[in-house]
């Protein structure tokens, strides 16, 4: 029985990497590019990396207010 | 460890042949069935050759292995941090804790955001989940879980309910009341039922679908309302220790990470993986996708994170230093992607330049190790959750 199990276990396997070996891939310096290009197009709308001034994060302390 | 010791003798109808036997479960095209141990067999060696043995499948296999990498190889033409070097480089970063959440008596084990940008739901060993408003640092809710441990928990997309589960093996969901008089407790839904740990949990788009990821080495997609099994991932050789969703433009796709130092990548109908990579040396603790969905960063026990592009099907950063040797727990992106915030168990938090390979900033103040790290749904902060009963907000 455990042979049976052995054999089916390397039976799916197989099929697995059939499936992955068989996937259409890219280049690596065009997925690069396409990766940095979704970066620089975001980047402006981007609070952590560009800072928001402290009157539009609900985080930052504002100044505190004076009464007169 | 897989837990597949179960054996429970069910008596019941083949599937196949209909006789009453005792029955196993199989898996035929991702379908659950039960056969009988005659019809299993049968089923095993079902359409294999006269010369397809176990040692013909084990060299196919292996020779299959070595054509990924060959293929994989062909398309390896540059580094990523090279194409970035025309990348302006980032300047300095003040990045300082804006409100501390106490409240929780244990390690906080798992936090989520709500899509309101300010709500937080919080999990910890000490069986406690609690919301918080983040920007008031009040506590909205509280409920105290069956178990200790509750390692996962999540905020559902229309703010209304959440989810948690932990060494009870079960995701539960409490509909969130603002009513004083309702017990939160009383209107839990026993949703998933894995046979080990809950180790994370995430509602797909709406609040009727959840995934969920276990120690038992599956993942599973869940319909809340009536608890019904929808799909089950199996693949992972060990204990899954995260996933993350895609991002709704891309489709029907999610991550997961686990002991086995592996990282898949499943398509939610079909129940099937179609990628997976296996570059860590440790447990991968963390895995999130980049925001276009093209792409996933993982934070592992080897003290590395690493960047993995889908449509390159590779690896194609990582994100290490000598000096740091503990392992990362948890990882997010920023909005645009540019940084990766990483917490690590050395108390730290490691902020990277996810296109040039560099850190940028290390910050401190955690007592002790960072369990748990999400941005924020604007990205204009980020919350840390960590074994010192504290969690912190950033920006």
């Amino acid at each position: 029985m455990s042979a049976t199990n052995n054999t089916a276990q390397a039976r799916k396997l197989v099929e697995q990497l059939r499936i992955e070996a068989g996937i259409e891939r890219i280049k690596v310096s065009k997925a690069s590019s396409e990766l940095m290009s979704y970066c620089e197009q975001h980047a402006r709308s981007d609070p952590l990396l560009v800072g928001v001034p402290a009157s539009e994060n609900p985080f930052k302390d504002k100044k505190p207010c004076v009464i007169l | 460890m897989c837990d597949q010791t179960f054996l429970v003798n069910v008596f019941g109808s083949c599937d196949k042949c209909f006789k009453q036997r005792a029955l196993r479960t199989v898996f035929k095209k991702s379908q659950q069935l039960s056969y009988c141990s005659v019809c299993a067999e049968i089923m095993a060696t079902d359409g294999l050759h006269e010369n397809e043995t176990l040692a013909s499948l084990k060299s196919e296999a292996e020779s299959l292995k070595g054509k990924l990498e060959e293929e994989r190889a062909k398309l390896h033409d540059v580094e990523l941090h090279q194409v970035a070097e025309r990348v302006e480089a980032l300047g300095q970063f003040v990045m300082k804790t804006r409100r501390t959440l106490k409240g929780h008596g244990n390690k906080v084990l798992c936090m989520d955001w709500c899509k309101d940008k300010r709500r937080i739901v919080s999990s910890s060993q000490d069986g406690k989940v609690i919301v918080w408003d983040s920007f008031t640092t009040n506590k909205e809710h509280a409920v105290t879980m069956p178990c200790t441990w509750v390692m996962a928990c999540a905020y559902a997309p229309s703010g209304c309910a959440i989810a948690c589960g932990g060494l009870d093996n079960k995701c539960s969901v409490y509909p969130l009341t603002f009513d004083k008089n309702e017990n939160m407790a009383a209107k839990k839904k026993s949703v998933a039922m894995h046979t080990n740990y809950l180790s994370a949990c995430s509602f797909t788009n709406s609040d009727m679908q959840i995934l969920t990821a276990s120690g038992d080495g599956t993942c599973a997609l869940w319909d809340v309302e009536s608890g019904q099994l929808l799909q089950s991932f199996h693949g992972h050789g060990a204990d899954v220790l995260c996933l993350d969703l895609a991002p709704s433009e891309t489709g029907n796709t999610f991550v997961s990470g686990g002991c086995d130092k592996k990282a898949m990548v499943w398509d939610m109908r079909s129940g099937q993986c179609v990628q997976a990579f296996e570059t860590h040396e440790s447990d991968i603790n963390s895995v999130r996708y980049y925001p276009s969905g093209d792409a996933f960063a993982s934070g592992s026990d080897d003290a590395t994170c690493r960047l993995y592009d889908l449509r390159a099907d590779r690896e194609v950063a990582i994100y290490s230093k000598e000096s740091i040797i503990f392992g990362a727990s948890s990882v997010d992106f920023s909005l645009s992607g540019r940084l990766l915030f990483a917490g690590y168990n050395d108390y730290t938090i490691n902020v990277w330049d996810v296109l040039k390979g560099s850190r940028v900033s290390i910050l401190f103040g955690h007592e002790n190790r960072v369990s748990t790290l999400r941005v924020s749904p604007d990205g204009t902060a980020f919350c840390s959750g960590s074994w010192d009963h504290t969690l912190r907000v950033w920006a």
